[in-house]
């Protein structure tokens, strides 16, 4: 690969963390957001008690985190548009670089400001007494961590190339991603009903918030081994990355 | 020796053609401007040139670079200022300028004193370090086009460099696409439809209409084609003075434009007595008559059959108590 490439995965990169750094809203909403999660629903379902959970807020911080991540990613892969809108792709498409290159460094400033917030979120979760497992299980989180980051990039790319404008976005969030999530076992678990069990296996959250549930905390169960929940997580960022990729490099200005 | 040059260029949108057969070529250093009307197919012409749209059909190479087959080597030696705005207002200018200079690998030494270059030819040296969302208008489309020459492009791409800017920022930059044509010998392909930028800066003209080029010559030829001088007058009958000096063998052209009619002609101050005359015994009356030296709007109305002008001020409506007044 010729150094031009790696600059411009490096200028994409840097933009997106400037971006990121500099947009104090942003900063501001995606650590007060899922902070107000933790905090309101951990103290509120407190004496619940669930099957399998005895420690709600051990539960719950894995949920968060994916949720977290999820956004913040998704964000990321959907501001293509903007870039769309503004003008600002053509500049980028008319440079002597490859598209590849360009999805590339996209996708790691999106999970670089993920992972940001992700462990932020996560040292908050410490901070509030939540117990973690060891270092092995602290890196499988981070892999975890990595791997919704990427899946949601590609996500977020493949709806920035199939719509025109935000409502869609809109309209994908309220209707799919936030029954996903709170079918994901993200918030409860999902196995005191069978209805709901059922619907897990066929949903991509689930595997995602399982998976890093049962690589992060103690005292509380999972329904796979977090290293099944590794394998398929592993396929869909696969996937996802590959046909968000695709339609990017197709999408005309 | 050609730059540019295109081979029944055409791109179609389903059923609408944007760009429908076009063949021309531009020279090395020149200034070349392609004059349409909206919706004429100017930007789809660039866009094409710039490998960001696949032509339908036919072809085009820049820097003998084909815009299909070696993409990327056309790129390297193109510089684009689109349209519509294409800068990172989150970033700085400066940061703006670094990052399009990385993308074309640019090594860190050049890219601060090219940097400074660029910032320097289109005064905004003391802007650098301002984001790009406090710059004005005006200042955002100079900081574009020292973008575009920050890798020292064969080729400049201006898709109407001055839209909706004032007077002044306009002259302004008119001054640094001189400039930089004269300076960097960068050949520049612009598009626009005012006639006066047209007219200062190109050193050839491609009218364009519909997504056909109705004629491609160098503005001094394209006046001269329509004549020495323009006549222009209205009459109480002009179907029958029309058909009256269509008998004329020295009028080389007539126009007829709603009210009002144009003859080229040579030494137009001499004809204006033969004109009356010539009405007078037909029992026509003429209500005005001038004489004046050919602009590029005679050209394009000659060749399009209306004004630009008319064009865009024909769906504005006039409020009633103006119109009195302007009749
Ligand atoms: N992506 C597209 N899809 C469908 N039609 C398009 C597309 N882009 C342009 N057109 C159409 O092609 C024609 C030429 O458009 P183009 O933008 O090239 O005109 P232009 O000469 O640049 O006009 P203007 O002076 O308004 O910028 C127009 O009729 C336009 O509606
Ligand atoms: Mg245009």
């Amino acid at each position: 690969m010729k150094a031009a490439e790696f600059q411009a995965i490096y200028v994409m990169w840097l933009r997106q963390m400037k971006r990121f750094i500099r947009s104090k809203s942003r900063l501001v909403s995606t650590i007060v957001q899922p902070l107000f999660f933790l905090l309101i629903l951990g103290s509120g379902f407190r004496v619940a008690t669930f099957e399998g959970v005895n420690d709600y807020l051990s539960f719950l911080a894995p949920g968060i985190v994916t949720m977290a991540i999820l956004f913040s990613s998704m964000f990321t892969g959907i501001s293509v548009l903007w870039d769309k809108q503004f003008g600002f792709l053509q500049e980028v498409l008319v440079a002597p670089i490859s598209r590849f290159s360009i999805i590339i460094g996209r996708t790691l400033g999106g999970a670089t400001v993920a992972l940001i917030q992700g462990v932020i979120i996560l040292l908050i979760a410490l901070g509030l007494g939540v117990e973690i497992s060891g270092v092995f299980g602290l890196l499988l989180t981070l892999v975890f961590m990595i791997l919704i980051a990427f899946t949601a990039v590609g996500f977020g790319l493949v709806i920035a190339s199939k719509m025109e404008d935000f409502q869609g976005f809109q309209l994908i969030m309220s209707l799919l991603i936030m029954p996903l999530l709170f079918l994901s076992s993200a918030f409860f678990p999902v196995t005191a009903n069978p209805t709901m069990k059922t619907i897990a296996i066929f949903n991509p959250l689930f595997y995602m918030v399982d998976g890093l549930r049962g690589s992060l905390v103690v005292n509380v169960a999972t329904v796979n081994h977090p290293l099944l929940d590794l394998l398929v997580v592993v396929v869909m960022c696969i996937i996802m990355m590959g046909a968000g990729s695709y339609l990017f490099s197709k999408s005309e200005v | 020796m050609d730059i540019i040059k295109t081979d029944n260029l055409t791109k179609k949108f389903n059923d609408l053609t944007a760009v429908d057969n076009i063949s021309f070529s531009v020279k090395k250093g020149e200034i070349f401007g392609f004059l349409g009307p909206n919706g004429a197919g100017k930007t789809t012409t660039i866009k094409m040139l710039t490998t960001l749209l696949h032509p339908t059909n036919g072809s085009a190479k820049i820097s003998d670079f084909n815009i299909v087959k070696d993409r990327d080597k056309v790129r390297k030696n193109i510089g684009v200022v689109f349209q519509e705005p294409a800068l990172d207002t989150e970033l700085t200018g400066g940061e703006n300028l670094d990052y399009h200079a990385r993308m074309y690998g640019i090594g860190r030494n050049k890219r601060k004193t090219r940097i400074e270059d660029v910032l320097h030819l289109v005064d905004l040296e003391d802007k650098r370090d301002v984001f790009v969302k406090n710059y004005s208008g005006g200042m955002k489309r100079r900081l574009e086009i020292a973008r575009g020459l920050m890798h020292y492009p064969n080729v400049l791409f201006l898709d109407e460099p001055t839209l909706g800017l004032d007077a002044q920022t306009r002259r302004a930059i008119w001054e640094y696409i001189k400039k930089m044509n004269k300076e960097e010998g960068t050949t520049i392909f612009l598009t626009t439809h005012y006639m006066d930028e047209a007219d200062y800066l190109c050193d050839r003209v491609g009218i364009i209409d519909h997504g056909k080029i109705l004629v491609i010559d160098s503005i001094e030829n394209l006046k001269n084609s329509v004549g020495n001088d323009v006549i222009t007058l209205s009459c109480s009958d002009l179907d029958g003075l029309i058909k009256r000096l269509e008998k004329e063998d020295w009028i080389e052209n007539i126009e007829r434009h709603e009210s009002l009619l144009t003859l080229g002609v040579e030494k137009g101050d001499e004809k204006i007595p033969v004109i009356i005359e010539i009405s007078q015994s037909q029992n026509i009356q003429i209500k005005s008559i001038s004489v004046r030296k050919p602009t590029l709007d005679d050209v394009f109305l000659h060749f399009t059959g209306r004004t630009i002008r008319n064009q865009e001020t024909a769906d504005i409506k006039i409020p009633p108590r103006f119109r009195s007044r302007m009749g």
